[in-house]
């Protein structure tokens, strides 16, 4: 794949240290528009560190975190997901005792366009949005064949929905980069393929990036156009799916080396 | 000032009170342990302007002015306790208001100009029963409409997860504030209301004790239900006072009842009596 248009997100020589761990080891990398790229790694390897260094729930020791023009250092999280990177969480974080509905749209909250007053005074402007903002929900509930449980409280869904949900809510934030932390964990084979094809449509119907960290190798085979591998916080390969099985570094890292006795 | 009157005028400032800590508790999930403080901080701030500097204005007018000042008084002590405690999170809040409650009553014990322990008398009657249910009216609307606004959303999903509100665009430290200065600044309103139909004030009415039991208010109503918190504080100004009128012993022992009533209830409806609910006639379809 040859890219000559600048990349949406890269990496520059991010480390993060806590204190004498270093989860994430001087890691360099480039993810452009429209790319479906895949982290893997055994467990422990920091890919989900890797995530919030670029969420900006940590802020990366040393190296830059740059989206689009935007150094991301001293952005906050919120600000972050207002310029266009949105995530999904490994141990599912929904608004457990809010509907379905309710989810989604509290991830419009950088998108709305009404003030303080006008949402206590119930103005037309007040109305019309929310009307607006609605309306987009739900057409993202039925994309996910979830629009049925709109009244539902999060915490009611089975795991399967729960997942969807919450790639459902990081959608509603209108990304540029999606950021998916294992969301086949815990889904049946069936349940995986329906997510292969459901990250496709995302993909192209939303026209956005995709990172993605997952363990089922199936579908990150599968799927990801490009494969970084992590192995103690240190980036070991990059490359298409078929250069990564056959890389000896990254065999060793899951299997381990041949030892002579 | 006959005692029922009395005593619905304490049910409608406590449902002020009540619905003031319902936005910094129920709605955005801080635990504010010094609700009074900013009770007691509104109330003698409004009722030095209308006993020292009150301006020659028609009554109604000097009691809007009134309780601006509570408000503003009250709103600055949150603002104060608010941005450096909530930056932190966990329990500090907590322990920062628990601390700021006390420090008020005794500022207020050995302030003479307000009486000090003596309490503060003399303050002129400006506000009737209208005022009081007027503005807790008004309230009630308030937060009705937040819950179902953009801002009042944020504010409830930093309750729910603070990591995934942040996630979703939710600034954190200025949504929590908001919340909590206006949460104190309404207290500070409902101290007005009290000062001015009181026409007395006392430290002791703002000790640690008060600010318990408009926590239990909210709690028992149902954290985070408007609808809940005005039943929570109606229920909890009028049962210990009708216990009075049960006879023999149970008017006796009503204080052991009651807190035994309400231990019952919290075991069986932990979550409050609404939940986060509130009292609707639609219906709701839930798994």
């Amino acid at each position: 794949m040859t890219q000559n248009y600048s990349p949406l997100l890269s990496l520059e020589n991010v480390t993060m240290k806590f204190g004498g761990l270093t989860a994430v080891n001087d890691v360099c990398l480039k993810v452009f528009p429209h790319d479906l790229v895949a982290v893997i790694g055994p467990n422990g390897a920091g890919k989900t560190t890797l995530f919030n260094t670029i969420t900006g729930i940590y802020t990366p020791t040393t190296g830059r975190v740059k989206f689009s023009d935007h150094d991301l250092k001293n952005t906050k999280s919120s600000d972050i997901t207002a310029l266009g990177i949105a995530r999904t969480f490994q141990n599912i974080r929904l608004f457990k005792n809010l509907t379905v509905l309710d989810n989604i749209k509290l991830a419009k909250h950088t998108r709305i366009h009404y003030g303080f007053w006008s949402g206590i005074m119930r103005t037309k402007r007040f109305k019309a949005e929310e009307k607006k903002i609605e309306a987009e929900c739900i057409e993202l509930l039925k994309l996910f064949g979830l629009e049925t449980k709109k009244d539902f409280y999060a915490k009611n869904l089975a795991y399967g929905q729960q997942r969807k949900l919450e790639m459902a809510r990081a959608l509603a934030t209108e990304p540029k980069l999606l950021l998916l932390d294992e969301p086949a964990a815990g889904m049946n084979p069936t349940e995986t393929k329906e997510l292969t094809e459901l990250i496709h449509l995302i993909r192209d119907k939303f026209n956005i990036a995709i990172i993605l960290i997952e363990h089922d190798m199936k579908l990150v085979m599968e799927i990801a156009e490009k494969i970084f591998v992590l192995d103690y916080g240190n980036l070991i390969a990059e490359g298409s799916a078929k250069e990564i099985q056959s890389n000896k570094r990254v065999i060793e890292a899951y299997l381990g080396a041949e030892v002579n006795l | 000032m006959g005692y029922y009157h009395g005593i619905l005028l304490l049910v409608g400032i406590f449902i002020t009170l009540t619905l003031s800590l319902n936005l910094i508790n129920g709605f955005c999930g801080q635990f504010s342990l010094g609700h009074a403080g900013f009770w007691g901080a509104g109330a003698y701030a409004s009722a030095v302007y209308s006993v020292f500097y009150a301006l020659p204005l028609p009554a109604p007018v000097n009691m809007l002015i009134a309780i601006a000042v509570g408000f503003i008084a009250a709103a600055i002590c949150g603002l104060i306790i608010g941005i450096p405690c909530l930056r932190l999170r966990g329990d500090y809040l907590a322990i920062a208001t628990l601390g700021f409650g006390e420090i008020v009553r005794i500022s207020i014990m050995n302030t003479e100009m307000v009486g000090g322990p003596r309490g503060f008398i003399n303050i002129p009657h400006l506000a009737n029963i209208w005022w009081v249910f007027a503005v807790a009216f008004v309230i009630a609307l308030f937060m009705f409409n937040l819950k179902r606004s953009a801002f009042g959303r944020a504010i409830i999903s930093i309750r729910e997860d603070e990591i995934a509100a942040e996630n979703m665009g939710v600034n954190l430290f200025n949504s929590k504030l908001f919340s909590f200065t206006i949460g104190a600044g309404i207290a500070g309103i409902a101290g007005a209301l009290f000062a001015h139909t009181q026409q007395f004030l006392h430290p002791s009415n703002f000790n640690f004790m008060w600010s318990v039991i408009i926590l239990v208010m909210v709690i028992l109503g149902g954290q985070g239900s408007v609808t809940g918190s005005i039943i929570g504080a109606v229920i909890l100004t009028i049962v210990p006072e009708a216990l009075r009128y049960a006879g023999g012993t149970v008017a006796e022992w009503r204080m052991t009842i009651f807190p035994v009533l309400l231990i019952i209830l919290m075991m069986a409806k932990p979550e409050g009596l609404f939940g986060a609910h509130e009292i609707s006639f639609r219906k709701r379809s839930e798994g």
